[in-house]
């Protein structure tokens, strides 16, 4: 996961002076290795946040001369070598205590004995997976939240593909509409002190409201009064600033957290290992989709509002009531959108008055990938691109992480217009 | 709350290297989307192009001020094209969409801590004006009257700023009344009409967003001229706010870009003093940090209004089709 993680610490001194003081005789409580052979040492000491790491095994070698040691109760090691020259100090990252490793710099150091006859070297060790976490259980780490991710983009996206589906506007504001249901699960479950799973539900029915009272206050007007999709689309744009600034009126511009987002982590296996929010979170994106689907396949709405997608004139020709379809797609939106909030905000974590704007293009990414106006096109496009985000971090700097997914739309736009499970009549 | 000296400020907006800045971008999108019907969803990128093009040509290859200004706008022809060559065949808001991406794309890559040695990342580029105000022609002292009174380096940056502004003005308005403008009117209105008179459409379109993409470039420029360049200016927010100067002027008309962005500084830097004020000295009942965040609440309700209500914008036609349907 790229949350930071603290350098706890880093240590390392070493003590000239000790090795000083106790040069001549060799120190009782130092496993000292090659002492009284030998004229010039390489000294260290390892800890941990303040405590001394019993038993690591380190390894000095140079030269053609090799000498092992393990750290004292203090933490403190030092080995006699031959010669002023260079050597290699290896520290054994399997003898550090369980999530602990050597964070700055690798396990293999340089040295060299100088003029002074003495060197002494410094690890940084920190909490921490970077060196010794196999990359299997990486990939299956960016894998599982990938797939986190991919979900909760996919339920925003669902909604932004039936909205452009059935009327045509790619709805900018979409993005507002998934940090409003995170606000109102903040403000009822935080501020409020509801219990957590009834502001949850709560904030997904205000959600749906909103996208109600959007319908008929602003889009279903417009809609009569025939503005283009472009200008709707500059609308959508103008909402969008409006609303993201509305929030920020009210939450200012920090980040709030959302009651329960420490949960505990489970280790699955390896160094992989998720939290309860993930593993409940992942759970209702499954449930949530599911159902969609089958309301989308099997039901009468679900199904005027596939034909409604394919030809709006022909169906409203064969006595759907488009109006009606598209007030319950723009309820639906705006429900599925508000639960993406929730959970965005938790896996973000916390909540922030322009959470939204963040991911959406990500969101219309997932849309355009599988096929804008597909519903479950913008699911796969979803998964697609929440995995790609998670598993490019692999290789490419956690800052550059959202470029992989961007130009990935742009390159589908530009090869595929019609995405992954589209069909080419509608690139229009 | 000293009523003089905030409409002073607002009213030194103006000629403020802001305002000017935020001119030439939307003189750029104006012969993008006004007159081309291209919704170019990336102007802030064309800014940042025009921006750190100058401020990295300056501080990594000692360029002098001109070479940076001429890089700049190489860069943002370089970018058009490639943005250009693939994505003008696709649908109005398929272009836009590709656009805005593009344009976090490339903020992303100014931002990265990859890069840090040349774009600066998160602390941005400054210190870059030992070249431009060496070729300052106004000795030091003091300039202008009133609310726009400033000092020699700021006189420099406004008037190379307001004759950019004039020859870009100059440049559109000659072109748009040309048999080139009418045909890119033409595409606006209807493409396939113009396609069967014989005219390339696809070379027009690129045309049209290489010339706009310079002007946004330079906008950059401009913008970048006073102090440093942030990367934090060139967020999507930025393509809209220079999209809401543009459509309150009104996007198909020589003027309307210049008029929307004084207009919207003006208002901005006046509410920006006002509200505040207000909320400080008790009269509205809100915090200042609330009262600051309100009128970006406003310039979002004000998009929508003209959109809806005034597209063609206040110098615009009505009859002409300014949105593609």
């Amino acid at each position: 996961m790229s949350r930071s993680r603290p350098i706890l610490l880093v240590i390392l001194g070493t003590l000239v002076a000790f090795a000083v003081m106790f040069g001549s005789a060799p120190a009782a409580h130092a496993d000292d290795a090659g002492l009284d052979d030998n004229p010039f040492r390489v000294s260290g000491n390892v800890q941990y946040n303040g405590d001394p790491l019993e038993d690591v095994k380190l390894t000095v070698e140079g030269g053609g001369y090799k000498v092992d040691v393990e750290t004292d109760a203090e933490g403190k090691w030092r080995v006699g070598v031959p010669e002023k020259a260079e050597y290699e100090v290896t520290l054994d990252e399997s003898t550090l205590p369980d999530g602990v490793a050597v964070v700055e710099g690798s396990n293999v150091q340089k040295v060299t004995v100088g003029a002074g006859g003495r060197v002494t070297t410094n690890f940084f060790i920190g909490k921490g997976e970077r060196n010794v976490t196999p990359f299997f259980d990486q990939l299956v780490q960016r894998l599982v939240s990938g797939l986190n991710f991919g979900l909760m983009l996919g339920l925003a996206a669902v909604g932004l593909s039936l909205v452009f589906g059935t009327t045509g506007l790619s709805n900018f504001a979409h993005a507002e509409m998934v940090t409003f249901g995170a606000l109102i699960a903040w403000f009822l479950g935080a501020s409020l002190g509801l219990p957590i799973y009834v502001a949850i539900i709560l904030a997904i029915v205000f959600s749906a409201l909103f996208g109600l009272v959007m319908d008929v206050g602003l889009w279903r007007p417009l809609r009569r009064k025939g503005l283009g999709t472009v200008q709707l689309m500059i609308v959508s744009i103008g909402l969008s600033l409006a609303l993201r600034y509305i929030f920020q009126f009210f939450i200012g511009g920090g980040t709030l957290q959302l009651p329960g987002s420490n949960s505990p982590e489970i280790k699955l296996f390896g160094a992989v290992s998720l939290t309860v929010i993930d593993i409940v979170s992942m759970g209702i994106s499954i449930v949530v989709i599911a159902a969609f689907a089958v309301w989308l396949l099997f039901t009468r709405i679900g199904k005027a509002t596939r034909a409604i997608s394919d030809n709006p004139s022909l169906a409203a020709a064969s006595g759907i009531n488009v109006d009606r379809v598209v007030r319950i797609v723009w309820i639906m939106a705006a429900g599925l959108a508000g639960l993406a909030g929730v959970l965005y905000a938790y896996y973000r974590p916390g909540l922030k008055w322009d959470m939204g704007a963040q991911i959406l293009l990500l969101v219309f990414a997932a849309v355009t990938l599988g096929g804008l106006g597909t519903a479950f096109g913008a699911l796969v496009g979803a998964l697609v691109v929440g995995i790609l985000v998670e598993i490019s971090s692999l290789w490419i700097p956690a800052d550059l992480k959202y470029v992989g997914a961007l130009v990935v739309l742009i390159l589908i736009l530009l090869f595929r217009p019609q995405g992954i499970l589209g069909r080419r009549e509608r690139i229009g | 709350m000293d009523f003089a000296q905030i409409l002073s400020n607002s009213v030194a907006f103006i000629i403020a290297p802001a305002t000017i800045a935020y001119a030439l971008a939307a003189i750029g999108l104006s012969v993008q989307f006004g007159y081309a019907g291209l919704l170019n969803m990336g102007i802030a990128a064309y800014m940042a192009i025009g921006a750190y093009g100058y401020a990295i040509s300056t501080l990594t290859f000692g360029l002098p001020w001109w070479g940076g200004v001429l890089v700049g706008i190489v860069g943002s022809v370089i970018f058009s094209l490639i943005l250009g060559i693939p994505t003008l065949r696709l649908r109005g808001d398929y272009l836009a969409i590709v656009t805005i991406a593009a344009a976090e794309v490339l903020r992303l890559l100014f931002l990265t801590a990859t890069f840090d040695e040349i774009t600066g990342s998160a602390d941005g580029l400054s210190g870059y004006h030992e070249s431009f105000r060496g070729a300052n022609p106004f000795p030091e002292g003091t300039y202008g009257f009133g609310p726009f009174t400033m000092s020699a380096n700021g006189a420099w940056v406004t008037t190379f700023g307001v004759i950019l502004v004039a020859v870009s003005l100059l440049v559109v308005w000659a072109l748009m009344r040309s048999p080139w403008g009418r045909v890119l009117k033409g595409i606006r209105e209807d493409e396939d009409a113009v396609r069967a008179l014989g005219k390339n459409v696809f070379s027009f379109k690129l045309q049209a967003l290489v010339l706009g993409g310079v002007f946004g470039a330079l906008g950059g420029v401009v913008y970048a001229l006073p102090s440093s360049v942030n990367p934090g200016s060139y967020v999507t927010s930025l393509t809209f706010f220079v999209y809401t100067a543009l459509l309150l002027g009104g996007a198909a008309t020589v003027f309307g870009p210049v008029l929307g962005s004084v207009l919207f500084w003006v208002l901005q830097t006046f509410l920006g003093n006002v509200l505040p004020g207000l909320a400080s000295s008790g009269i509205l009942p809100i915090s200042s940090s609330q009262a600051s965040t309100l009128r970006f609440i406003l310039v979002g309700v004000a998009l929508m209004l003209i959109v809806i209500f005034r597209p063609q914008g206040i110098l615009g036609n009505k009859k002409e089709l300014t949105f593609v349907k």
